[in-house]
């Protein structure tokens, strides 16, 4: 016969509403967990994006991410010359507020040249940008859809494409355009700004200017020795993929990350505080039954196995219901919650490890119990 | 030839109890012996603090005692305040039956269940506990509730679905904590009669602890417990 069943059935709602409210819990400790990892995961979408091996800048900066770099754009010329690289491209990267639908919409907009790495890594709808001005592929996470027209700048641009996922370390969906079109979009100057700017003399320079020059290498080259080669240049600075991700998980995300996993470490404790005063409660809520068991001839094992058995049940069924509901609510978040099954396992772990040493709370009690408290009443 | 004398079912020889030393020590039992034999439904009398359930959970083997001897079923199971079995559960199990003042049934279990649990704590599997069970709540005419929980059961037969798991494993000694207090007198009168026939059929003992002068006619010695000690010889009921 088993007694935690039969417990758990004759209190069948109380039991539920209890683990719903403990599934609810440990669904937010879940959300926090994947806000975490989406975190980290968003601020190096955008630089893995090319899937290059190394990023040329502006000398004694950590851009174009974490600092800001402006270099001329024919560097790309140079740095495809050297030996070991197979591809560069020039690219452009700004932050723009505009408006669509009535809404403030803020886009992070990536220029790009259409032939050379740095565009989206993959079209989920509609094509890639075919025409040389006034296209663009956006992030679905924009809200924008094929065929929408949104101005940026002071031009008009046509969305012919959707990727997902692509958004900047802030949660900015990025947009793909042409780097021309960025490089208007960045550099050029208002009308009257510019007259001024020509009437002064300072005019006419040259707007072929990017914030960083990506490059794939061969097979085999070291990104390291291409890095060097680049530092020599005396105007530039070189950082490999590794570097660069590790600039942006370690100081651009870094707070963030750390409030967020402070938090996330707090909402764990307080998880297993609860989790173990509903099972001490529970177990103290019985304990004239277990003087009467005790009384009656049941064994140890019996009273802890029926107390262990709730607990787990608990622990499970909670678990369940929390990773249910964050499971079907986590793409409505405004931020991506990344949840891999690893995440998981372990959280579920730590449930059935919180559990377990909980019972043993609701255990010592129940072993302490006198037996003869069942007798006088 | 005569007949060979019946031993007692239980036999206390000078149980003492006291609780803490020096000026806090009080004496709850004092030197209490007393026998009581097959068939005999025995009362425990006496004020609140008299020492009537220290006397029950020292029989019950739930209270270690001072000092003083006691066997149980001839089984002598206390010596000089030590206890003999080292495994006082399996002691209660096998011999020892216990009703409570307020039933003290399983809540989360049905009228069935509860008796069924006993005997498979004691080893029998599930269908045999369910058929003596089922067995045992009819011969306590509660049979006709044998699904209802416990909390939909009337006191009176929430009372006789708890002799009927005090029964369950056959036990020759039970001990009832006011196993009357919470029923009428015409319920508690029907409980009484249960008890006495269960004590003449099954030539077991019974131990009371009761306040209700109602049920005193039922009982065939009555015991005086005052300031830790037992009355001599116990007032014997002719009925």
């Amino acid at each position: 016969m088993n007694l935690a069943y039969r417990d758990i059935r004759h209190g069948l709602g109380r039991f539920l509403l209890t683990c719903v409210g403990l599934g609810l819990l440990l669904g937010v400790v879940l959300a926090m967990i994947g806000i975490y990892r989406g975190l980290v995961v968003d601020a190096l979408t955008i630089a893995r994006a090319p899937a290059v091996d190394l990023w040329v800048v502006e000398a004694n900066t950590r851009g174009p991410f974490a600092e800001a770099s402006r270099i001329p754009g024919d560097i790309r010329e140079a740095v495809a010359r050297i030996a070991d690289v197979s591809a560069a491209g020039s690219i452009t990267y700004q932050t723009v507020e505009t408006e669509h639908g009535g809404d403030k919409l803020r886009l992070y907009v990536i220029g790009y040249e259409l032939t050379r790495p740095g565009g989206p890594p993959q079209i989920a709808e509609g094509r890639a940008i075919a025409r040389s001005h006034y296209e663009m592929v956006a992030d679905t996470s924009s809200g924008l859809t094929l065929g929408d027209r949104i101005r940026l700048g002071r031009h008009v641009f046509t969305v012919v494409g959707l990727t997902r996922h692509q958004v900047n370390s802030g949660g900015d969906p990025a947009v793909y355009i042409t780097l021309p079109d960025a490089q208007k979009l960045q550099f050029d100057l208002a009308p009257p700004a510019m007259r001024v700017q020509l009437a002064r003399g300072t005019g006419g320079s040259s707007r072929d200017t990017v914030n960083a020059v990506i490059a794939r290498l061969h097979a085999n080259a070291s990104a390291d020795a291409v890095a060097e080669t680049v530092h020599r240049w005396k105007h530039l600075s070189a950082i490999t993929q590794e570097a660069q991700e590790l600039i942006l998980t370690r100081s651009l995300v870094d707070r963030a990350r750390r409030q967020i996993g402070l938090f996330t470490s707090l909402l764990l404790v307080v998880s297993a505080v609860i989790i173990a005063l509903i099972i001490y409660t529970m177990t103290m809520e019985k304990l004239k039954q277990i003087a009467t068991l005790k009384l009656i001839g049941a064994p140890d094992r019996t009273i802890i196995a029926m107390i262990v058995q709730q607990a787990l049940a608990l622990g499970f069924i909670g678990f369940a219901i929390g990773a249910t509901l964050i499971f079907n609510i986590k793409d409505y978040f405004p931020r991506r919650v990344v949840l891999e099954p690893d995440n998981v396992m372990i959280l579920g772990l730590i449930v059935f490890v919180v559990c377990l040493l909980s019972s043993g709370l609701g255990v010592r009690a129940a072993l302490r119990v006198d037996p003869a408290t069942a007798l006088g009443g | 030839m005569a007949d060979a004398p019946v031993p007692p079912l239980v036999r206390l020889d000078r149980i003492s109890k006291h609780f803490g030393e020096g000026e806090t020590r009080i004496d709850a039992l004092r030197e209490v012996s007393l026998d009581v034999y097959p068939g005999q439904v025995v009362a425990l009398l006496g004020p609140s603090g008299s020492g009537k359930t220290t006397l029950l959970n020292v029989i019950g083997c739930i209270l270690d005692p001072s000092s003083g001897s006691m066997e149980l079923d001839g089984v002598r199971v206390l010596q000089d305040g030590q206890w003999l079995s080292p495994n006082l559960r399996q002691l209660r199990l096998d011999k020892i039956g216990f009703i409570f003042q307020f039933h003290n049934l399983i809540p989360f279990l049905d009228a069935t269940d509860n008796v069924a649990l006993v005997l498979q704590l004691a080893g029998l599997d599930a269908v045999a506990a369910r058929t003596r069970a089922l067995e045992l709540l009819d011969y306590l005419e509660v049979g006709h509730r044998r699904s209802a929980m416990p909390a939909k059961l009337s006191g009176g037969e929430a009372q006789r679905v708890a002799i009927a798991r005090a029964l369950a494993n056959k036990p020759r000694i039970i001990l009832a904590d006011e196993p009357t207090a919470a029923l009428d007198s015409k319920r508690a009168g029907i409980v009484m009669d249960l008890l006495r026939k269960v004590a003449v059929e099954q030539e077991a003992a019974i131990i009371a602890v009761t306040h209700d002068e109602k049920i005193f006619d039922r009982f065939d010695r009555i015991f005086s417990l005052r300031d830790g000690r037992l009355d001599d010889g116990g007032l014997t009921v002719h009925r």
